[in-house]
């Protein structure tokens, strides 16, 4: 399964803390583990929200919001994408996350991607596995490179 | 959180590191292994009711050693190793440290791969590597191993105690191959971990889910090898192949549970976080500048797939010239009939039907429906529809499924129509 893990923060924390050469080192070496264990697809570091904008909807009207977004809960600040097996399995992998030395809040929000197989009640497992046999070989008739073709 | 699978997940994240410092503990790879385990149903019993402790990887390692002495003391014949590690070991069981005793983080990089390499090691059957390697690197269990080969949890626990006999028999050192090896053996670890890949991507049975598990087990063992051996260009190739294929997972059934051809797939159904990534992996491979391996050509061939926003747009000469390249590599007559596809779409019907001609006495070429299909295809293109018309009802009575009989029958008769 994919994941989104989100780092999230509070608004006033947004500007004044500013990572140290440590927290830097530390998560560069976080992503290193992650990147080492297989699960890492994907991740970025955003800007702050004083950067940033939000388009609003509401009862039919629309408002663009310049940041920063002082009034939020919290905020934003990077993701990764992981491909783990379990929800719990990236919880365990987030918990071990370099925090903050000075104990400011943070949060790691996990979100699993909905996958198309979650549709997938309609048709049995036998007509799946036999299907996607037959695929297979079809894909070597529209010349597709795969394990059957060589 | 699901308690169980929270160990577990600890345990996957951990286990791999730990059967390397028990390795260089007790020198036996097998025996490290077994031990991990008992560590492993030490925390299965334990955690669960007095919570995952602060430090897993110390808690699992000094369980580990603890059991490696009982271990040892059993065996009187291994009296000079007790003294050995009795030495490492703290009397009332203190912490140990098990990053001293794997060494550094550079050190760590080795140990795991040299981990890979005695799972995939020549003197194992394949499927002994399949099996060690899902143990002993991804750290799955002896059942989860045998529902994704279908096989009894029997079958998979006695192939494996073989595997780990034979290693020891054999007197397999635990250490990284020679410059001079290095490329057959990284040959050998890659074909298991595309054999585990086509496991569970082509799903020939079972429940799909499971098989899915199984590819993406794959998927994940070979990002790791990316991170260990980040300049071996066949490794990445192996990634972007694996990935680009699982990233049409969703798109290739249909909703009533029918095949759905890359021609007719919906491509917003693609998985593009995969795309992406293994699109990045081709180009490390490609930048790498090494002659490209038989992985490299096909994600390159699967890649020009996954870069076309619709079918139409597939780029069939760039496709055409890699099967080319691949046909030189690993010569085929199933890679030439691949080869013969993109000529057609490319717009050599000629080309196309010299190359099915020079396949055509292959004896597995005359079996197989999909030849005859893509003949027919070819000889269409040119005009010969009544050639093609016998073409297709050769190969409806070669198809494998009343389905495929039937679609061919089909086409035999439009194309007898168009004579």
């Amino acid at each position: 399964m994919k994941v989104m893990v989100m780092v999230t923060g509070t608004p006033k924390d947004e500007e004044t803390a500013v990572p140290t050469t440590e927290m830097f080192e530390a998560m560069a070496a976080y992503n290193e583990r992650l990147i080492k264990a297989g699960i890492m697809l994907d991740g970025a570091g955003l800007k702050p929200s004083s950067k940033a904008a939000r388009v609003v909807f509401e009862g039919g009207k629309t408002s663009v919001v310049d940041g920063p977004f002082t009034e939020a809960k919290e905020i934003i600040g990077g993701y990764w994408i992981w491909q783990v097996d379990s929800l719990e399995e990236a919880v365990e992998w987030a918990k071990q996350c370099p925090t903050d030395p000075e104990g400011r809040y943070g949060a790691l929000e996990i979100r699993p991607y909905a996958e198309t197989e979650d549709f997938g009640d309609e048709y049995t497992p036998e007509l799946r596995e036999k299907e996607a046999q037959l695929a297979e070989e079809l894909r070597t008739q529209r010349g597709e490179a795969g394990s059957a073709s060589v | 959180m699901d308690i169980i699978r929270t160990v577990e997940a600890v345990w996957r994240r951990e286990s791999a590191h730990l059967v390397v410092a028990l390795t260089r503990v007790v020198n036996d790879v097998g025996l490290a292994e077994d031990l991990a385990q008992e560590a492993f149903a030490a925390a299965l019993r334990q955690w669960p009711e007095e919570g995952i402790p602060e430090n897993p990887a110390a808690w699992l390692m000094t369980v580990g050693r603890r059991r490696a002495v009982d271990v040892i003391r059993r065996e009187q014949a291994r009296a000079d190793r007790y003294v050995q590690i009795a030495r490492g070991a703290v009397p009332g069981g203190g912490v140990i440290d098990p990053l001293a005793a794997a060494g550094t983080e550079e050190h760590q990089g080795d140990d795991m791969l040299a981990l890979v390499f005695i799972a995939c090691h020549p003197v194992l059957s394949r499927e002994s590597r399949a099996a060690l390697t899902l143990r002993m690197v991804a750290g799955l269990s002896t059942e989860e191993i045998a529902r994704a080969f279908l096989v009894p949890s029997a079958t998979i626990g006695q192939r494996i105690s073989r595997a780990k006999r034979t290693l020891a028999e054999a007197r397999v050192p635990f250490e990284l191959p020679t410059d001079d090896e290095l490329p057959a053996r990284l040959a050998a670890v890659l074909e298991v971990v595309y054999l585990l890949f086509n496991e569970g991507y082509s799903a020939t049975s079972g429940p799909t889910w499971v098989r899915r598990d199984l590819a993406d087990e794959a998927m994940r063992l070979g990002r790791q090898l990316t991170a260990w051996l980040p300049k071996e260009p066949e490794v990445h190739g192996l990634v972007a192949l694996m990935e680009l294929q699982a990233s049409r997972f969703a798109a290739r059934v249909g909703p009533n549970g029918e095949a759905v051809m890359l021609a007719d797939q919906d491509r917003s159904r693609w998985d593009r976080i995969l795309i992406t990534h293994a699109l990045n992996e081709l180009n490390r491979a490609i930048q790498l500048r090494r002659p490209l391996g038989s992985y490299t050509l096909q994600a390159a061939i699967a890649g020009c797939h996954a870069r076309a926003r619709t079918f139409a747009e597939t780029d069939w000469e760039a496709i055409a010239a890699l099967y080319e390249a691949l046909s030189q590599l690993t010569p085929s007559p199933v890679v030439e009939l691949n080869r013969a596809v993109a000529l057609l779409h490319a717009d050599g019907a000629e080309a196309a039907l010299g190359v099915l001609d020079a396949i055509a006495e292959d004896h597995r070429m005359q079996r197989y429906h999909l030849y005859g299909a893509v003949r027919a295809d070819v000889l269409q293109r040119l005009g010969r529809h009544a050639e093609a018309a016998e073409e297709l009802e050769r190969a409806a009575d070669l198809a494998p499924t009343q389905h495929e009989r039937t679609l061919l029958m089909q086409r035999a008769a439009a194309a007898a129509d168009r004579v």
